[in-house]
């Protein structure tokens, strides 16, 4: 019975974080996209807009669930659920702070590069059962995109593994704990010249890596998928309601997920960039406190930095797009792991 | 192989001066004006509804012949030569009683035609813009000052005047020598 309850509690711990992330990130965006235009934003829903999201939530909440007569229903409806799931069971391998993490599995980065991948299997799902073509072009496209970014991805994760010596999130984030320079992108916590040899490795990986997450989430300039000039709004043009909204919170929780995989394997994860306020004052207990401010604001970051990117590039075109990722970032990573093993063995 | 780095360098380099000008911009105020709250100032000789002042109109007629799309309906009354009417602000005698001036906003198409030829500059175009309804005979505006009974009034006056006249012409009043 207790056991239960854990697991319970362990499941929606995630969750009690992701949907006011969600609901944050989504005015957040919309901020931060009016303002890089010169516009205010939204600015109607008490002070300054905040409650925005929470209206559209309600009002998409409220909607009809349309089901369109000729989908597929099973796999229409499941769609979305599965997206959600996809995404959020990579949460189960991230720790949040040093006291909780979902699961404390020693295989962390594989399991959540396995599970992700699943979201393309229900991306497809949603733009097959949805009998429309473009969602189907949509869904095609953005099958093709997140397997072919997931090897640089993929490459990247084993060139820090073989740093790191651990596929342990936890382990990892703990090796680069106490200060700014333990941290894998300026090389890893070991000391010598092997620091100073895999600090522009670190450099190159981390943007390949950046890159090609960005492309798996398919944020702009990979937005190709959702291309809404060409494809209306790609996969998801038939929901509505609800489970469009199942869609707008796996999109999210999946911003958020890469941006905190990226920070968990080059930025400390959890870690302070300096000394913990709680070690100096003796308060045990507001240390993993701090930590999660530390989680979220550097996670909140590299998702900045996501829609940042979002408005300052245009869309790829889809050849572009394959140029850049079997050209360009495969056979960088390829090198850059090879020299890091190189380095890492002599 | 030259070109492919000086492909990457070109990427990054790009992507790092299109960041640079989107920060920039985070930080520029923005340009909106909130539209019921502020409103743009409107240059000095904007088109917009038109107002006539009642006071000054002398019943010419001449801007409901001026206008392209006969949105002006004006109906006059002749007054009775007991009566006076006033003069305008210019010293111009006023003859006529305005007994209907409807401008219908929906049809007008804001030329200021209207305006040019009027001889005592009654009718003007206003900055008033903020009129749409959801009736067009909401959009019909009455602008004479003389009520239904009044006008009645006017008419039957000068129909008993014209009557008694007619009347007089008939019989003509006996020869004074």
């Amino acid at each position: 019975m207790l056991d239960t309850i854990i697991y319970v509690l362990n499941i929606a711990i995630p969750l009690a974080f992701l949907v006011p992330f969600a609901l944050f990130a989504v005015y957040f965006e919309r901020k931060v996209s009016a303002f890089m235009q010169d516009r205010l934003g939204p600015n109607r829903v008490g002070p300054r807009g905040y409650f925005q999201t929470i209206a559209d939530i309600l009002k998409l909440l409220q909607k009809e669930d349309i089901t369109p007569a000729e989908v597929d229903k099973p796999l229409y409806n499941v769609a979305p659920i599965l997206v959600f799931m996809g995404s959020y069971a990579a949460f189960a391998a991230i720790p949040f702070t040093s006291i909780y993490i979902g699961s404390n599995i020693d295989l962390g980065i594989l399991y959540i590069v396995a599970v992700s991948s699943f979201v393309v299997a229900a991306i497809l799902m949603a733009g097959w059962a949805s009998n429309n073509k473009y969602t189907l072009l949509g869904a095609m496209r953005s099958a093709a995109q997140m397997i072919s970014y997931e090897i640089p991805t993929v490459i990247v994760i084993i060139s820090m593994i073989i740093i790191a010596g651990t596929m342990n999130l936890f382990t990892l984030s703990e090796l680069q704990t106490s200060s700014i320079y333990n941290w894998m992108i300026f090389g890893g916590p070991d000391m010598g010249w092997k620091k100073f040899a895999l600090l522009p490795l670190s450099v190159i990986g981390f943007m390949i890596m950046y890159i090609s997450t960005l492309a798996e989430v398919n944020r702009t300039p990979f937005d190709i998928p959702e291309a809404e000039s060409e494809l209306v709004s790609g996969y998801h043009t038939e929901y509505s309601g609800i489970k469009f909204a199942m869609f707008f919170l796996a999109e999210y929780a999946n911003m958020f997920a890469v941006s905190i995989v990226v920070v968990s394997i080059f930025f400390g994860g959890y870690q302070s960039p300096f000394g913990y306020l709680g070690n100096t004052l003796g308060l045990s207990w507001f240390v993993p406190a701090e930590q999660f401010f530390w989680f979220t604001v550097k996670g909140i970051f590299f998702v900045f930095v996501q829609m940042w990117l979002r408005w300052t590039l245009p869309r790829l075109r889809v050849d572009q797009l394959m140029t850049m990722c079997w050209k360009y970032l495969i056979p960088i990573s390829l090198v850059n792991l090879v020299v890091i093993a190189l380095i890492m063995v002599l | 192989m030259k070109e492919y780095f000086k492909n990457i360098y070109l990427a990054l380099y790009t992507i790092a001066v299109g960041m640079k000008i989107t920060f920039r911009h985070l930080f520029i105020p923005a340009v909106t004006i909130q539209y019921p709250e502020e409103k743009v100032v409107l240059p000095e000789r904007v088109r917009n509804r038109l107002y006539v002042n009642m006071d000054d109109c002398i019943g010419c007629d001449q801007c409901a012949r001026a206008c392209p799309v006969d949105c002006i309906t004006i109906e006059t009354v002749k007054a009775l030569p007991t009566e006076d009417l006033g003069k305008t602000s210019q010293g111009k005698k006023k003859a006529l009683w305005v007994t209907q001036f409807d401008i219908d906003f929906a049809k007008c198409c804001y030329c200021q035609l209207c305006v040019f030829p009027c001889p005592t500059e009654c009718i003007k175009m206003t900055d008033i813009y903020e009129f749409a309804d959801i009736r067009r005979s909401n959009l019909i505006y009455n602008f004479s000052t003389l009520t239904n009974e009044e006008s009645e009034e006017k008419k039957a006056n000068l129909a008993r005047f014209e009557a008694e006249k007619a009347a007089a012409k008939a019989t003509p009043p006996p020869k004074a020598e």
